[in-house]
């Protein structure tokens, strides 16, 4: 049994059967991330593109890992800014590189859409490394797998996503990959960081911290990017912490067996304490190592599709 | 040269023609409409136009030429072939071209480029200089040259004080203003805001930046007294206020696009920026209330929004990628098929909407079937069954996410100025 599509450009759609048969792949992979030699042959003669167009140190390190780990030949194209603004369109940048013959290509991109765009002017496999502020699967899957392995399971659980929701790739995908596994989602953050209507989506929508901590069993902690639009859709960072930060005191008083997920990197002192970001209830460093497993996952699955 | 369009029906609601009959056109005017006899058959060139209506040529407000300044996308030849061969015998060309059309001499250079096309060609002057809201245009000088409205075109003007000005100086001369209503604080979208762009992350635009700027120019019109028209009209709260507005007497008109009236957000869920515009496209209960606008007379015309793009702009990243389809081709194919064919319309009434209306609304002369004058007509069959092909449309651009649709009616000809476009080709009348 396979995966049922040969991309990965969301969890939006992907059946469980997937999920789940990623996550188990994964284990075996995190398996060998703990042998002296952390290398096998799986992915060799593969060819590999990273293509970057927006800053993500962390997400490219892990999938570089990943595909060094399979052996595969792998190439990073990086630019902040996007080469249709230095003149070559995004299309002959794609054409360009997928004249060199490459069989799977990891793309990031401030639109949401592009790796959609890429199925339609290449033949590679093509895996979503977060595409605006709408997809970023591979973080859904090693989330799912990181409250897998710390609670045993995710079908029933409750887990709410907090933060600027409106602007997280990583919501959506974890909306959609948790519900596919039978988990209850929410959100919790300030009305003006909630995007419109995400109810629809079959989830909770809270405003009250405390309550989230008290009646939930898994928080994903988002980052509030401090250089968006304080001022506007917040009042300040020091309010965001005072009403939505996530602290210690908060867990101890209303619910001290929660699981603390984040996406990193940490803002500490303002989604976080450093109490709770390096306290007994996180899994964040987990994720990180996690993250290059289900990134094999994801790379070895798809790549021996074809 | 005589020619005759024999077995048409002649449809034109203000002279409550709606009948069917021979015309015979001596040099481009007409000579006599009636049963026509042999002689007068045998010296013309017949056109057997069974199934065919004929009405006054149909009008396009909205049109995007991007001469000066963009000739790749379109030139004003172009634009014309494109608007004769989508059943246009006039169109209104908008200003957001570089230079903008903020003197006489982009007037004029319009105009003369024009001037020996079939296709009447009208520039809609700038509001503001340089289309920058800050002082007005020489809306005098441009009326003079030509201009028949004025617009800041992709933007609202830019203060309520700057509006209130435009809408009393121009309305010495009656020309409208024309406002692409929007507010700039809020325009910051990709797509419609709606839990359509919450599923796909793209930033979105809420349909209260129309309605704000709807409802201020209504406001100003009322105050003033003056003339306002509400360019492509998307959203239903905006066309509950220009309904509200007629009702108290303001002078506010409306247009809105094919696309506006047949599709909605969802249709972004491809990523195809074909279906990226601005406005962008609506929720399903905006469309219908489009629809319901159009019965009710609150919109009172259908205008393209025609906007080529080339290939390259258009195959980008979809944030990146320019707002604006092309339509002129498409858009009476597609007023036929949903709006007659759906018994939304009357055929009487699309005349009114694509003919009698923008001419009104413009202060333009609306054509008539008689005998003396020169025949402006559109001719179309509104049963014949087509597939939209863009490789083949006039417009030097191919950006319409309508390719591949089937259209029930479809523009067979255009007469005007003494010319003739039918069977993909012009013919000098005279």
């Amino acid at each position: 049994m396979g995966l049922t599509s040969r991309h990965l450009l969301g969890m939006q759609g992907v059946p469980a059967e997937d999920i789940q048969l990623i996550l188990d792949t994964a284990k075996t992979f995190r398996e060998v991330l703990e042998r002296p030699i952390k290398k096998v042959p799986t992915l060799q003669g593969k060819t590999i593109v990273n293509l970057f167009f927006e800053n993500s140190t962390r997400t490219r390190i892990s999938f570089e890992l990943a595909q060094k780990r399979l052996s595969a030949d792998t190439v990073n194209f990086s630019t902040s800014t996007s080469s249709t603004k230095k003149g070559e369109t995004f299309k002959d940048t794609v054409r360009n590189i997928e004249a060199m013959k490459v069989d799977m290509i990891i793309v990031r991109h401030e639109s949401a859409g592009v790796p959609t765009f890429l199925t339609k002017i290449s033949k590679a496999n093509i895996i979503n490394a977060g595409d605006g502020r709408h997809e970023h699967p591979t973080q859904a899957l090693l989330d799912m797998y990181s409250i897998r392995e710390r609670l045993g399971k995710l079908e029933g659980l409750k887990v709410c996503i907090v933060g600027d929701i409106a602007h997280s790739r990583v919501a959506l995908s974890n909306i959609y990959g948790l519900k596919a596994m039978g988990a209850e989602v929410s959100v919790c953050g300030p009305a003006t960081m909630i995007p419109r209507d995400i109810q629809k989506l079959g989830i909770r929508v809270y405003h009250d911290i405390d309550r989230v901590i008290a009646e939930h069993n898994v928080l994903n902690v988002l980052r509030i990017q401090l250089e968006r639009k304080a001022g506007t859709s917040i009042p300040s960072v020091r309010e965001y912490h005072k009403y939505f930060g996530i602290t210690a005191e908060r867990i101890e008083k209303y619910n001290n067996n929660i699981v603390i997920l984040h996406p990193g990197p940490i803002n500490r002192g303002v989604e976080l304490t450093s109490e709770v970001a390096d306290g007994p209830y996180q899994v964040i460093l987990d994720q990180v190592t996690n993250g290059v497993a289900v990134r094999m996952a994801v790379l070895y699955l798809l790549g021996t599709m074809n | 040269m005589n020619i005759v369009l024999k077995d048409v029906i002649i449809l034109h609601p203000e002279q409550k023609l709606n009948e069917k009959t021979d015309i015979l056109l001596e040099d481009g005017i007409i000579k006599k409409i009636g049963s026509l006899s042999e002689n007068e058959i045998k010296n013309s060139e017949v056109y057997n136009l069974e199934g065919n209506y004929v009405t006054p040529g149909f009008f396009d407000m909205h049109v995007h030429l991007r001469e000066p300044g963009r000739e790749d996308k379109e030139t004003v030849i172009t634009g014309c072939n494109s608007a004769a061969a989508g059943g246009f015998t006039g169109i209104a060309c908008m200003p957001n071209t570089d230079p903008t059309i903020d003197t006489a001499e982009v007037v004029t250079s319009i105009i003369i480029k024009s001037k020996n096309h079939l296709v009447d060609v009208h520039p809609i002057g700038a509001v503001s200089v340089g289309r920058k809201g800050e002082s007005l245009a020489p809306i005098a000088e441009l009326v003079e040259a030509g201009a028949v409205g004025f617009s800041d075109d992709g933007v609202a003007v830019k203060s309520a004080s700057l509006l209130r000005n435009a809408i009393e100086y121009a309305g010495m001369y009656n020309a409208p203003i024309i406002e692409h209503c929007e507010d700039p604080s809020m325009d910051d979208g990709a797509m419609n805001e709606s839990f359509t762009s919450t599923q796909l992350g793209l930033p979105g635009i809420p349909t209260a930046a129309e309605d704000l700027i709807v409802m201020r120019d209504i406001l100003i019109a009322e105050y003033t007294g003056g003339r306002v028209h509400i360019a492509h009209i998307s959203s239903k709260n905006s066309v509950d206020l220009v309904r509200q507005a007629k009702a108290k007497g303001i002078k506010v008109t409306a247009e809105v696009t094919p696309h506006h009236f047949l599709l909605n957000d969802e249709s972004v869920k491809t990523f195809d920026t074909n279906y990226k515009m601005n406005p962008p496209l609506r929720s399903k209960e905006d469309v219908e209330a489009m629809i319901e606008g159009l019965k009710d007379g609150t919109i009172d015309c259908i205008a393209s929004d025609h906007a080529p793009h080339t290939i390259e702009e258009k195959e980008m990243e979809f944030i990146y990628a320019p707002n604006g389809i092309i339509g002129l081709e498409t858009q009476l194919g597609i007023s036929l098929s949903e709006l007659y064919h759906k018994g939304h319309l009357t055929l009487e009434d699309l005349v009114y909407k694509l003919s009698i209306n923008p001419r009104k609304i413009l202060n333009l002369e609306i054509p008539k079937f008689e005998i003396g004058k020169e025949a402006n007509f559109s001719i179309f069959n509104p049963d014949t069954i087509w597939t939209v092909d863009v490789s083949k449309f006039k417009s030097k651009s191919r950006n319409s996410p309508f390719d591949k649709k089937l259209l029930t009616g479809k523009p067979t000809g255009v007469i005007n100025k003494k010319r003739m476009f039918i069977d993909d080709k012009f013919i000098n009348l005279a």
